[in-house]
């Protein structure tokens, strides 16, 4: 039976976005239910310490406070510090909202007020005074990085790097040598939905929470076991997402206070956080990378060496792969690599966008990009004779690598060619113009997916899987992989996302999602349709002449054929011959023997080129991005206007961290200060020019089973060093900290 | 934000009976983000939005008068004030973003307070937000703050594009009080901390601000407001120079100029600008002016990047006052 569908592969708009546009899709912080209590967190203001007092009374005192929840009223939670555990399962002691009187880092919720209204909570919480013993902190990374240590366990997804040759001998015996320190600022996600929970206490006595999340189940699990509850007294939703960028990978202290809040008071609560707020919790490690680079006079890699460290919290150890994408991308015969992290008394860094790798491969860029400019070559070509064909760090093949073609194609679409190699040689009135690139390289994530399929008899297709949609387009990718993978339009497909009760998935991050939930609900909709078709030719129901023809279902219209007369019959009328309301499959999408063995053979990553003109006023310190292209390989794309609205937006966020992205910390009070979007300055329309993605055909059968890499991070990785880079070649200064602020 | 009345009078005299809890409404774009994060408590709130006072209008002498009520975007775009006072609708447009202009009046944008983050953070001390309590931007990350016409109590920016604008115009503040109507000079209007920063401007208890007086200039092309900011749009100024010259035969008969984003209050010195007085333009002029303008400031932590960028600025907007090529604020190069 053929699928002709070419809906895989179509720039299909997103199937959310009326809901979206017109307030029908329903964000955490949305649900109403009756008797809803609003809850405003009271954050500490000292870095580190003890709580000596917390004076509520005037807070009480305000019309329509129900009960302010501390550390000495709060109700039981689990004993266990290890319960605490979330998804993410970061090392260390996790941070327990409301515990006890220990202040761990400044923000920390010290107090929750609930009122029948939101203006009331909110004047409450105003009126909280706290008293403190104040214990000595260190906020400061330059001190922190005295501290740097390894920690005894990592991360589970931590790749630890690995030396191959002798990396100093060859440094030293080199001809050609770069070396210095590479520095990124700290910087917050800052989604624009806001971390908010509405939990809703059910008649049953089960705990409905609606929370902004990547991953449903992570919270279930997560909530039921830091509640001491059991997993089916806790309901997760997550259909819609309004952005996250890591931010919603480990359950945030709003959802177990609004959880513990729902336990206390037996009503329904929302917590969201303000923007100051978002300020309180995870973001992008500060990370500095010593790099020393050396080549052979023909432009040949010799040696990298590389030394990174990344903040982490007092409590756990945080831990990103910061070191390896430079040892992994070019195939230099001598590597070293060596990471820590480094305490500061902060809440714990986490993952954002591209972790480690955003950070990793940009700044690695810059310096190779100071190694090629030492060498006096071309950055391209000093790019296509040095990278490496395979996973060069632990000699590994790939499933597939695009690069080479990235990068001419990426060289071709700008205009590289003819690129007066010195800087400061393009000038146009008062602004030199400089031409840079950079390449990017990212994880191809593949994690065991669940999905369910269901066709009723209205003749829709449901699909439901706990995947988290988080503005990325999942609900549109996945319609179309089920429509081709069934045979059915997609207006008559509905997808459920989000919600715990729903089949296996892992939390959404990295972006394996595409290639995951699309497996599986490539799978499910098969199964079913496999299903579907057997029944239909078994059933005594089904006319003697349905059952004695070849049956092809397309487009949502069954076909027989028979003495060569055509017959079409619809799939309401098929369910009624096998008389079932509804038909259903579900599916698991795993590796399987043939990918487990593939996962230890080969290697799998997404590869791209960003090539990036600036034109800069050197006098006044301002850099204008002007031209942006981006070549990405990343299998195949499922839907090339989601996922190139997936990399422009990286691409963004990239140009954020290239020139205008960082938070402040005032070490002196362990806080970030420019903590709204007045003053943490994420890239405004005039900052960004025309983008230009192309995606360059890679085919690959093995990186996963519908050959999807996925595409929300890959934009970040190459982006702001592509910008750095060509600062140099404008104005033939390096810059080694990022952000490049005016004045640098 | 705390509770509060709140009232809507009909007329001047009864809208200045207020007491020291009050606080006036225009567009709120400050007030109530203030009230948001418990910075502003007032007890009572009386909104301003049904006097009338958004006219803009010519003055007999062929000056202007802008009401107070006037929002930044209506003022930006009216024909009188592109014609006559380029420089002014230049100045309002490189502000905030349209959707704020839209709604942010002339009134309010004289009388916002400062950006500082630790004012802006009520659990931070701040001697501008609770008198007496110490000043937590010094010796913190003050990147943004001022570097001239602080003190040891206080030293932010005053964070207004428009009023640089109206400083280097030499506008005048009218005023309606429970005493009656006085005029005071934009340029005496705000205040320098001193050591009583939480007094941001010479407005008494009660005292409206009803519109601003223009004097007619004549500087033709010769004008120019260029702002350097963290990013090219929607970002308070880390330097900003508004500049006009009334030039004659290559000579700068009178030249005006004043600073954003460095000082304390919209920053001018009139000996700076009487350099400039009947002398050609030139590099050393333009060194000199910006050095004399920029004499006494003083750098804190992380800072010191505005006095590296001030003088280029200023040096930078002379040049395209007196070669009559005024900043554009939509196209983003600049010459
Ligand atoms: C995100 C953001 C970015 C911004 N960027 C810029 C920028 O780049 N450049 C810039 O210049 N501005 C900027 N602004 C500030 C903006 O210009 C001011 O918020 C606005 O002008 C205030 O006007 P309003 O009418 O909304 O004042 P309101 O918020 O209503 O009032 C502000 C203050 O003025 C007082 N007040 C108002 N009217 C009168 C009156 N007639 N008499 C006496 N007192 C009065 C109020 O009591 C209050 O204290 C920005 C604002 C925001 C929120
Ligand atoms: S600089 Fe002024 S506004 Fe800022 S903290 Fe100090 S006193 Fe307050």
């Amino acid at each position: 039976m053929n699928v002709v569908s070419a809906n895989i592969g179509q720039p299909v708009p997103r199937i959310d976005g009326f809901a979206k546009v017109t307030g029908q899709a329903t964000y955490a912080a949305e649900p109403h239910p009756p008797g809803l209590l609003y809850g405003v967190i009271v954050n500490s203001l000292i870095a580190r310490g003890r709580i000596e007092a917390i004076h509520d009374e005037a807070a009480r005192a305000v019309p329509g406070v129900i009960e302010v929840m501390t550390h000495h009223n709060r109700p039981h939670t689990a004993l266990f510090e290890k319960s605490y555990v979330d998804g993410l399962g970061v090392p260390g002691s996790p941070y327990r909202p409301l515990h006890d009187g220990e202040i761990h880092f400044n923000g920390q919720p010290v107090a929750v007020v609930f009122a029948e209204t939101f203006e009331a909570a909110r004047e409450a919480a105003m009126l909280i005074q706290v008293d403190y013993e104040r214990w000595p902190h260190n906020a400061d990374f330059d001190a922190a990085l005295y501290q740097k240590y390894m920690p005894s366990k990592t991360r589970s997804n931590y790749v630890p790097p690995k030396t191959r040759g002798n990396a100093s001998e060859a440094y030293a015996l080199s001809p050609i040598k770069i070396e210095g320190r590479f520095h990124l600022a700290p910087e917050h996600h800052n989604p624009m939905e806001m971390h908010a929970t509405t939990v809703i206490p059910e008649e049953d006595c089960t705990l409905t929470v609606w929370d902004k999340t990547q991953g449903p189940q992570a919270v279930q699990t997560y909530l039921a076991s830091a509640l001491s509850l059991s997993g089916n007294e806790v309901r997760v939703r997550n259909p819609y997402v309004g952005g996250a960028f890591g931010s919603g990978l480990r359950a945030q202290h709003n959802v177990f206070l609004a959880a513990l809040g729902a336990k206390m008071l037996k009503r329904p609560i929302r917590v969201t956080l303000t923007r100051p707020q978002m300020f309180t919790h995870v973001f992008r490690p500060e990370a500095v990378m010593d790099i020393a680079l050396a080549a052979d006079r023909d432009g040949t890699l010799q040696s990298i060496i590389v030394e990174g460290v990344t903040d982490t919290s007092r409590f756990e150890h945080n831990m990103e792969n910061l070191v390896i994408w430079g040892p992994i991308g070019y195939k230099c015969p001598n590597a070293t690599a060596d990471y820590k992290i480094a305490p500061r008394d902060t809440y714990t860094s986490s993952d954002m966008r591209a972790p480690g790798a955003a950070t990793g491969v940009n700044l690695f860029e810059m310096a190779i990009d100071e190694l090629a400019w030492a060498c006096g070559m071309d950055p391209l070509a000093f790019r296509l004779h040095n990278y490496s064909e395979i996973d060069a760090m632990h000699n590994m093949p790939l499933t597939s690598n695009a690069l080479r073609e990235a990068l001419l194609q990426g060289a071709e679409r700008f205009g590289w060619n003819g690129r007066p190699p010195a800087p400061r040689s393009l000038r146009d009135g008062r602004e030199f113009i400089g031409h840079g690139m950079a390449i990017g390289i990212w994880d191809a994530m593949f994690s065991p997916t669940a999905a369910r399929a269901r066709l009723t008899s209205d003749g829709r297709l449901h699909i439901a899987t706990p995947a988290s949609d988080i503005g990325t387009g999942t609900y549109t990718i996945l319609a179309q992989t089920a429509s081709e993978a069934f045979g059915i339009p997609i207006d008559r497909i509905d997808i459920e996302l989000g919600d715990s009760t729903l089949p296996e998935c892992p939390t959404e991050g990295g972006s394996w999602t595409a290639a995951s939930a699309g497996a599986a609900v490539w799978l499910a909709c098969q199964s079913l349709r496999e299903k579907f078709l057997k029944a239909l030719a078994k059933s005594e129901n089904t006319p003697e002449r349905i059952r004695q023809s070849e049956v092809t279902l397309t487009e949502g219209e069954l076909r027989g054929v028979r003495d060569g007369r055509r017959e079409v019959f619809s799939l309401q009328e098929a369910l009624s011959f096998i008389g079932e309301a509804s038909i259903e499959a579900e599916e698991t999408a795993k590796p399987g023997l043939r990918g487990k063995i593939s996962e230890m053979r080969k290697a799998r990553f997404t590869h791209s080129a960003v090539f990036c003109e600036v034109r800069v006023d050197e006098e006044l310190g301002i850099v204008r991005v002007t031209r942006l292209v981006n070549a990405v390989a990343a299998g195949r794309i499922m839907n090339p206007k989601t996922a190139a609205s997936q990399v422009r937006g990286a691409m963004v966020m990239a140009t954020g961290m290239a020139l205008h992205e960082e938070s402040l910390m005032d070490e002196r009070y362990g806080r970030f200060m420019n903590h709204n979007f007045s003053e943490y300055h994420i890239p405004s329309h005039a900052d960004i020019p025309e983008m230009d993605v192309l995606f360059v055909d890679e085919k690959d059968e093995e990186v996963s089973p519908l050959g999807i890499k996925g595409v929300g991070e890959i934009g970040m990785c190459g982006t702001a060093a592509a910008i750095a880079n060509a600062i140099f070649h404008a104005t033939g200064k390096r810059y080694r900290t990022l952000p490049i602020m005016p004045g640098a | 934000m705390r509770n509060f009345s709140y009232s809507r009078p009909g007329t001047f005299d009864e809208a200045c009976r207020v007491t020291e809890h009050t606080r006036f409404l225009a567009g709120g774009t400050n007030l109530i983000d203030l009230m948001k994060s418990d910075v502003e408590r007032p007890a009572h709130v009386t909104d301003l939005k049904s006097l009338s006072m958004n006219q803009i209008e010519e003055l007999p002498d062929g000056g202007l008068r802008l009401g107070a009520l006037a929002t930044n975007a209506d003022t930006a775009a009216h024909p009188l004030v592109i014609r006559h006072l380029p420089l002014l609708a230049s100045a309002i447009l490189a502000g905030a973003s349209p959707q704020i202009r839209n709604v942010a009046t002339n009134g309010g944008n004289l009388n916002q307070r400062t950006r500082c983050h630790y004012f802006y953070d009520p659990d931070m001390v701040c001697n501008k937000r609770s008198p007496g309590t110490g000043c937590s931007a010094r010796g913190g990350r003050n990147r943004i703050m001022a570097v001239l016409g602080t003190s040891e109590a206080c030293i932010a920016t005053f964070p207004s594009d428009m009023c640089v604008a109206l400083a280097a115009l030499n506008a005048m503040v009218n005023l309606h009080g429970p005493e009656g109507e006085r005029s005071v000079a934009l340029r005496d209007y705000h205040r320098l901390p001193g050591e009583t920063p939480w007094i941001d401007n010479v407005l008494q208890q009660g005292e409206i601000v009803t519109s601003i007086d223009l004097p007619s200039v004549s500087f033709g092309e010769h004008y120019t407001y260029l702002k350097i900011r963290d990013r090219l749009s929607f970002a308070f100024s880390i330097v900003s120079v508004a500049v006009g010259l009334e030039m004659e035969s290559g000579l700068i008969r009178r030249g005006c100029l004043a600073l954003g984003g460095v000082g304390t209050k919209p920053w001018c010195v009139p000996e700076a600008e009487a350099l400039m007085k009947d002398k050609p333009p030139s590099h050393s002029l333009f060194r000199d002016v910006a050095e004399r303008i920029l004499e006494g400031a003083v750098v804190d932590r992380d800072n010191a990047a505005k006095l590296k960028l001030a003088p280029r600025v200023i040096e930078r907007a002379l040049w395209q006052a007196a070669e009559g090529t005024p900043q554009s604020q939509t196209c983003k190069t600049i010459r």
